[in-house]
């Protein structure tokens, strides 16, 4: 038996860290290096997907499928298209980052530590590789309790609320899926006599329109929603963000509220076009409350780490309102603005626990003054928030124009509204950074402050380059997923029993 | 008068059985012989006992056996649970050894008790007539009563023992009242007539009222609600193992008879019947879990929780059919393998020299003993049902059957519910991972069989979860030759 690609990568994170449960708890070097060196290693495997990868080809690539429980038409089905490769590849480059940027912050238990990421690592890329409705949920599942344990134990002082609200809320959603799930397999198995999990089959069917399509989708949606955080659903994410060591909010904001977004467009799009299409208008609507209080609600935060974590309420709804714009420019755009969320706030969150570490607070108010004492560290903020904000030239303005094109093309009001949440960014995000950066040094602790050491510069460097490199040649990322889209829009609009026009307006 | 004639004996029908009850009387003859000290050898011989009853199961695979006309049969259903009732027993056996002998009460008699409850259950298994299912009843119960008051000098053992004694005989009187109406309403105690009289003159009154009356007891034995009451005192006072037992065992043996009743006697099941098992699988369920979360008790806790494992079994038997009903089996596999685990980490553990039995207890467990403590947290992963583990893939049979018959709103309520109870499970978890103990904590009883039952539990749920198929299979297998 060969084992895939697609495997490897998958299952590399977790095989190394079985080998590291041997490693004695006290060589903290060698557990702390051996899981650096099991993640770059991913990383570097997972380079192979990106080489190999044919963007003209729509379909699923670099697939693996072997019957799993065949009575119940389970299989282990694995394969990526353009959509799904750029979250892999956001998988694995962000994993090794979060596991260095703890190189000092954790003490406490690091041998668990490096092997909870780990697996972490391994739940996360199979969500995004999983073309099978069972191993899918799997994976979905499995990876709560490794993030449960990274914000439960190495998080806070209020960690154990949150991590407990993290998991109740995501699980109550994900529950209701799992119930969408056998209804679907259900109806596909009555309809056509073929019992099966295996979604490229399922999404060829057209479910047929009717209050049960509604309800599976709704049901599939209430679990992505929970998960991207879509306004109303959010209000674990700041409890979340806030009580996570830095590893944990790099690894959740960069990677795992993606799970929600990347479920809408490989789930609910092409298994429910009548009833996506029908719920358009509402999660517009809700995309855009999101895009506009998520800013608002950022302004006035006093903490640096809840600024961020508002800022992700705001900016996954613009990703929210390019997926449902159904149009290549929307569609795309929500796309790379998920990789650019990752990069951007990622790196936001790996900033801020720099930062925390020198000064353990990450009140506003108690800084100031930064550049005088820390350039290097205000400089790679000052990128990084521009990236976020979305300043052309730079990854941020690539994602937000293409989703704000989408959008126009759709309503020019809504356009106009989701708008305004670019300017809020750079309210937010500037007055944070004139608070924290300029001015006189006033806080006579922030004085003796160091500035970044090269372990830093090396977590920083890589993320850095790639901001700009997405802003300066979007092409090289938006290329690969293009035809994905296109067929993604395609299959909507011929299994939509409604025209696929623009929205009502 | 005409003599009554003599019903053919068939002993191989009841190999398995009597070699456990062969081993219990051989137990209880050297527990007189020298040497009186060390009981220790009871407990291999008890094993070996249990080895050779599965093994004895193996090798009637496949078979259609049936003896003492048609009262007791030997095929692949009652095997099934043989073996679930065997791997139960002998994982009870190895945390008991060094458990037992801590507590200063091991003895033969605790072997013995085992080995005939077991008896019970397995006849229970392949009862094919009230009259067997009423003798099993009684032989598991009787030993179980007596099993958990067996720390003598502990009040709440006591209590827990005499609790469950009077509302356990209780409940037999309901099961042997229901046995006698149905006797009346069709002139049979055997299954096979029974069914055929019930489909010849559906509704008739008597007949449904002996069906509730042994629904009741039946409910009683598998602690459902309404009549789990019982439940939450006798798992926390029985010494821990036995709670394994009557966890584990005890519900899989009623709910062999329960089910071959419910299967082979109603068919198809009258609509009244199915509505009633709809609402006791729900009140089961959301009772089980809304009042385990208010407990502080780790045995409370996971008997509210085991209440709430026999509502999800319950949705797989108001599925019905085939996937319904080998869901329900596969799904008593797994939560066997999982509970015998999670009461056996408690067995291994204690604080003071007293069992550490409340939540608290298990503070810090993760840092002192994080082997123990790794264990504890993924039998309890299994029970919440977290992929890949056992537990998940026994829900997702049973919900998968319950959505497949067509009952989606009794599905959502069972997923809900497995939401619901992530709450208290995880709170252990959040002790064992989370919290810092206060005052002397729990500390581990080193116990090498205990060891390996756990590990051998372990390696249950991790298989049954990652490779369930041909588990699965043996199960639909085994319910086969009921819905001929």
């Amino acid at each position: 038996m060969t084992i895939g690609l697609l495997s490897a990568v998958t299952f590399l994170p977790a095989a190394g860290a079985v080998l590291l449960a041997f490693v004695p708890r006290r060589a903290e070097r060698a557990l702390r290096g051996g899981a650096l060196a099991v993640a770059i290693l991913t990383f570097l495997v997972s380079l192979g997907l990106y080489t190999g990868f044919d963007a003209g080809r729509a379909d699923y690539q670099f697939q693996e499928n072997v019957p799993w429980m065949p009575a119940l038409g389970v299989g282990y089905h694995l394969g990526i298209d353009g959509i799904s490769l750029l979250l892999v590849l956001l998988t694995t480059f962000l994993t090794p980052l979060a596991l260095a940027s703890a190189w000092q912050a954790i003490e406490d238990r690091g041998k668990e530590f490096v092997i909870t990421l780990l697996i972490l690592e391994s739940g996360m890329l199979g969500v995004f590789v999983s073309l099978d409705l069972f191993l899918f949920y799997v994976f979905w599942e499995a990876m709560l309790i490794p993030m449960y344990f990274v914000i439960g134990v190495w998080g806070g002082a209020d960690r154990i609320y949150a991590a407990v609200k993290f998991v109740l809320y995501t699980m109550v959603g994900s529950v209701l899926m799992l119930v969408a799930i056998l209804a679907l397999w259900v109806q596909h198995g009555t309809a056509t006599g073929t019992y099966t999990f295996d979604l490229p089959t399922l999404a060829r069917w057209v479910v047929p329109t009717g209050p049960a399509q509604t309800l599976m989708f709704l049901a599939f949606a209430l679990a992505f929603a929970i998960k991207v955080p879509l306004f109303p659903f959010h209000t674990w994410l700041p409890d979340a963000h806030v009580e996570a060591p830095t590893a944990g909010s790099v690894i959740l904001a960069g990677v795992l509220l993606k799970m929600g977004t990347y479920g809408f467009l490989r789930f609910c799009l092409p298994l429910f076009p009548d009833a996506s299409v029908a719920f358009g208008p509402v999660i517009f609507a809700l995309g855009v409350i999101g895009v506009v209080y998520g800013a608002w609600v950022s302004t006035v935060q006093p903490d640096l780490k809840k600024l961020v974590a508002y800022s992700s309420v705001s900016h996954l709804g613009f990703v929210m309102l390019g997926i449902f714009t159904f149009n290549v420019q929307g569609m795309a755009g929500g796309l790379i603005q998920m990789v650019n969320h990752g990069l951007s706030t990622g790196a936001l969150f790996l900033l801020v626990g720099m930062i925390y570490e020198r000064r353990h607070t990450r009140l506003i108010a108690d800084f100031g003054g930064l550049w005088k004492v820390v350039p290097a560290f205000s400089a790679v903020f000052l990128v990084v928030a521009l990236s976020s904000l979305g300043l052309p030239g730079l990854n941020g303005f690539v994602g937000e124009f293409l989703i704000l094109v989408g959008v126009f093309q759709v309503n020019p009001w809504l356009a106009a509204l989701a708008a305004t949440g670019i300017v809020f960014a750079a309210v937010y995000l500037l007055w944070m950074y004139q608070r924290v950066v300029f001015g006189e040094l006033q806080n006579e602790e922030n004085r003796r402050l160091v500035d970044l050491t090269p372990r830093e510069w090396a977590v920083l460097v890589p993320v850095v380059a790639l901001i700009v490199g997405i802003g300066v040649y979007p092409t090289a990322f938006t290329g690969l997923t293009e035809a994905s889209i296109e067929a993604l829009i395609a299959q909507v609009q011929a299994k939509a029993s409604v025209a696929l026009g623009p929205l009502p307006r | 008068m005409t003599p009554i004639p003599a019903p053919p004996i068939a002993v191989g029908t009841l190999l398995p059985t009597l070699i456990v009850v062969g081993t219990a009387l051989l137990v209880l003859v050297l527990d007189l012989l020298p040497p009186r000290g060390d009981k220790a050898h009871l407990g291999a011989v008890t094993l070996a006992g249990l080895v050779g009853a599965l093994l004895a199961t193996l090798t009637a695979w496949g078979g259609r056996g049936r003896g003492f006309r048609d009262m007791v049969v030997l095929d692949n259903y009652a095997l099934f649970f043989h073996v679930v009732i065997g791997y139960a027993a002998a994982l009870v056996v190895l945390v008991s050894m060094d458990y037992v002998r801590r507590a200063g009460a091991e003895s033969g008699e605790f072997y013995g008790l085992v080995l005939f409850a077991t008896a019970g259950m397995m006849t229970l298994a392949s009862a094919n007539d009230l009259i067997v299912v009423f003798l099993g009843v009684e032989l598991m119960s009787l030993s179980l009563y007596v099993l958990a008051g067996l720390f003598k000098r502990r009040r709440e053992s006591s209590e827990a023992s005499m609790k469950y004694f009077l509302l356990g005989v209780f409940a037999s009187a309901f099961l042997l009242y229901g046995i006698a109406l149905l006797y009346g309403a069709t002139g049979s105690t055997n299954f096979d007539r029974i069914a055929a009289a019930g489909a010849a003159a559906p509704g008739d009154p008597l007949f449904v009222l002996g069906l509730g009356l042994l629904l009741v007891g039946f409910g009683f034995k598998i602690a459902s609600v309404p009549f789990h009451m019982w439940a939450p005192d006798v798992y926390e006072g029985a010494p821990t193992s036995v709670t394994a037992f009557i966890a584990t065992g005890s519900k899989a043996a009623v709910f062999a008879a329960l089910i071959r009743l419910v299967i082979a006697g109603l068919r198809p099941p009258p609509p009244d019947a199915t509505t009633v098992l709809w609402v006791l699988a729900a009140a089961t369920m959301t009772v089980g879990n809304v009042v385990a979360i208010a407990q502080s008790n780790l045995k409370r806790m996971l008997a509210y929780s085991s209440v709430a494992h026999v509502g999800y079994m319950l949705v797989g038997l108001v599925a019905g059919g085939a996937s319904g009903t080998g869901a329900v089996l596969f799904y008593l596999l797994t939560y066997t393998f999982t509970t015998v685990g999670t009461f056996g980490v408690i067995a291994l553990c204690e604080r003071a020299g007293e069992e550490a039995v409340a939540v608290r207890d298990y503070a810090g467990l993760g840092r002192r003993h994080p082997l123990l403590a790794l264990a504890l947290g993924l039998f309890l992963l299994s029970l919440v049902g977290i992929p890949p583990l056992a537990g998940f893939v026994g829900k997702f049979y049973v919900f998968g059957a319950a959505v497949r018959a067509g009952y989606v709103v009794l599905a959502v309520v069972a997923v809900l519910n497995s939401a619901l109870a992530a709450y208290y499970y995880l709170r252990v978890i959040v002790y064992m991972y989370m919290q810092e103990p206060e005052g002397a904590p729990a500390s581990l009883a080193p116990s090498l069989a205990g060891g390996l039952a756990l590990a051998i539990a372990l390696l249950g749920i991790v298989v049954l979860g990652v490779m369930p198929a041909p588990f699965v299979d043996l199960a639909q297998a085994a319910v086969a030759p009921l819905l001929r």
